[in-house]
């Protein structure tokens, strides 16, 4: 399955995934210290220039992942127009659309396998209650069965159409939740045969 | 053990899965996707803590960049943004419905729809809205305005979670750990 890594190089995939969160922690925290729309927009333009600076098919692809929050950005400026608080419209605006773009720098400079050695990393210190081998093959089972469900929702409702002319049924979750209970008891089994966790 | 892991994580890929195939639209035009099913269904069928370890589990995987929010969302970018609170109450969802199926002895069906809607609509609104209420910047009852187009779609799925439930205590009794004690 794909992940949400950005397949355009940049400087920043070069980088320990601990450094990156720590600086990301530590500027989204500072922004929400910073008091006036036009410093937090002064950070969204420079956070801006940074994507620009690392590619432009890289910027386009972050600008791409922003598209969710356009109706939130409708609302913001309806309800402050309406309120007569432009100024504090655009502080919130921009503080939301400037963490989220942050954030999913981070995201899109980080490879997955990167994010699970630091969460294992992270967690060492409670590996009584979650040890970093269950982890690890929770995390995975999870990466292949997703797909493999979703491909059984698919046929699921490829057999309904074949049999029936009405909409999707919303009885086809009950087959679809059966399927994820097989395959975890079959799953189990298997793990148990190899020696278990 | 391992029973517990592989249903704890095949149920995480059913929150993933039911969130990414094609969302059904209501008649009043509100699109929805059947996640928050899924975080229902993880309470109400595992039970209240391996119910919040698979929706914590999901959580995470989102978190460290995965697109399996609905719509393909996902990464750190989700915890800050507006849907923020939705996102981080699915694990107390899942656990207050499975909470709810363990401790109250009503037939599985009604046990179900009750824990479906104080866990997967009630806590998950109360998560959600306070988030939204943070970043957005309002207050807490307009925050809840903005979101009421949803609640009708929810309360529907709250029904399905008992419906599915119930068929699953016929067909596979022994699946339904959060009554098999």
């Amino acid at each position: 399955m794909l992940t949400l890594t950005s397949h355009h190089k940049t400087a920043l995939h070069a980088l320990p995934a601990g450094p990156k969160l720590a600086a990301l922690a530590l500027i989204t925290a500072g922004m929400l210290a910073l008091p006036t729309a036009a410093s937090v927009w002064a950070l969204a333009v420079l956070v801006a220039l940074v994507h620009l600076a690392l590619g432009r098919g890289f910027a386009r692809q972050a600008a791409r992942a922003l598209l969710p929050l356009w109706p939130f950005l409708l609302i913001l400026l309806i309800w402050h127009f309406w309120t007569d608080a432009p100024e504090r419209g655009a502080l919130v605006a921009g503080r939301m659309l400037t963490a989220v773009a942050l954030a999913n720098l981070v995201t899109m400079t980080t490879r997955l396998d990167a994010m699970i050695a630091l969460v294992e990393r992270i967690t060492q210190p409670v590996a009584r209650w979650l040890p970093p081998r269950r982890l690890a093959l929770a995390i995975a089972l999870v990466i292949r069965f997703t797909p493999v469900l979703m491909d059984k929702a698919v046929i699921l409702g490829q057999a309904w159409r074949a049999r029936s002319a009405r909409r999707r049924n919303p009885r086809l979750v009950l087959p679809l939740v059966l399927a994820a209970i097989d395959d975890a008891e079959q799953v189990a089994e298997a793990i148990r045969a190899r020696g278990g966790v | 053990m391992e029973r517990s892991l592989t249903y704890i994580a095949l149920f995480a890929a059913l929150i993933a899965a039911l969130g990414l195939v094609p969302q059904i639209t209501l008649a009043t035009g509100v699109p929805i996707t059947a996640q928050s099913l899924g975080v229902m269904l993880c309470g109400t069928v595992l039970g209240a803590r391996r119910g919040a370890l698979a929706a914590g589990l999901f959580v995470a995987l989102v978190a460290l960049g995965l697109p399996l929010l609905s719509g393909g969302r996902g990464g750190l970018g989700v915890f800050v943004s507006p849907t923020a609170g939705f996102a981080l109450g699915f694990p107390l969802a899942a656990f207050v419905a499975g909470w709810v199926v363990e401790k109250w002895q009503a037939s599985i069906g009604i046990a179900a729809f009750a824990g479906a809607l104080i866990g997967g609509v009630g806590v998950l609104y109360l998560c959600g809205i306070t988030g939204m209420a943070l970043v957005l910047g309002k207050s807490w009852p307009e925050a809840a305005l903005l979101v009421s187009p949803f609640i009708p779609g929810d309360l529907l799925k709250a029904g399905l979670a008992a419906g599915v439930t119930r068929g699953l205590a016929q067909l596979r009794p022994g699946a339904v750990l959060s009554r098999a004690g």
